[in-house]
């Protein structure tokens, strides 16, 4: 058990994905938005690290270690639809996508 | 002097408040380099509390994966958007480094940290006490986490297929 309260590590944890989350849904630009994904995703990742440190499994590990593959993939499919969405409307601006066909 | 105001706690706090500050800058930041840079602070924040917390297999990973590659193949995308007019018109147009100044302050405030945890022997002992070692989190994973290991290959795998068709020429001029 670790001399960090597992209160204050949720108490950050939830600043982080709540900030996150505020980028998310605020942010017109779409480049912004992933970069807060990745935030909220770490917080994530910090609620978990903090609940294995404070009952000493190393199951909170292994959930952080497959939260960063899905960051890592997540990340790549993203990056590559910025990419077609830049060539396509010239823009990264999301209310570009807000007409759909079909 | 600086003994006595090194506990645990308190560095955890401090890097609580980098990684907090770093993701504020991240999310109203206009300039998009700027605003990477202050991510990589903030994760290597969120690695020092690792760290800290016990787990510095975690923290390892988290500055070679996230701030290491996940911010690399972030920066090669944002060249080759070729920063558009439409970021760099609402960012500030003087061209010095004074933009750079909060996210250095803040990694030098977390090299402080590095450097007083290491140098401090109670410190290191009590973070010894109870560390979660990586031979512990090998045995969870290729044991009762074996299937989510197959399917985060597979998730992995299906990113990479994704990012070859999502981001290669468009040479049949068709739709998406």
């Amino acid at each position: 058990m670790t001399s960090i309260p597992l209160f204050h590590v949720l108490i950050l944890s939830s600043l982080l994905f709540v900030i996150g989350f505020i980028g998310v849904v605020a942010r017109k630009n779409t480049l912004f938005m992933l970069m807060s994904l990745e935030v909220m995703l770490n917080a994530v990742g910090v609620a978990f690290i903090g609940a294995g440190s404070v009952w000493q499994q190393a199951d909170g590990q292994v959930m952080f270690i497959l939260i960063l593959t899905l960051a890592a993939a997540e990340v790549a499919v993203g990056l590559a639809l910025l990419i077609r969405m830049q060539k396509k409307y010239r823009s990264l601006d999301i209310d570009a996508l807000n007409q759909m066909k079909g | 002097m600086l003994a006595n105001f090194a506990s645990i706690d308190s560095l955890f706090y401090l890097a609580g408040l980098v990684a907090v500050i770093a993701s504020l800058k991240v999310v109203t930041g206009n300039n998009t380099v700027h605003a990477l840079l202050y991510l990589v602070v903030s994760l290597l924040a969120v690695a020092v509390c690792f760290y800290l917390m016990g787990a510095p297999f975690a923290a390892g990973l988290e500055v070679i994966v996230y701030a290491g590659a996940i911010l690399v193949l972030f920066v090669f995308a944002v060249l080759m958007f070729g920063l558009g007019a439409d970021e760099t018109a609402n960012a500030p147009q003087n061209k010095n480094v004074a933009n750079m100044f909060g996210a250095m302050f803040l990694a030098f405030a977390l090299l402080i940290e590095i450097v007083i945890i290491i140098n401090n022997a109670d410190l290191q002992q009590n973070l010894q006490a109870n560390v979660i070692d990586s031979k512990a989190v090998g045995i969870m994973l290729y044991g009762p986490y074996l299937l989510a290991v197959e399917i985060a290959s597979f998730l992995l795998l299906a990113g990479l297929l994704a990012g070859y068709h999502y981001a290669k020429p468009d040479v049949t001029r068709g739709p998406l």
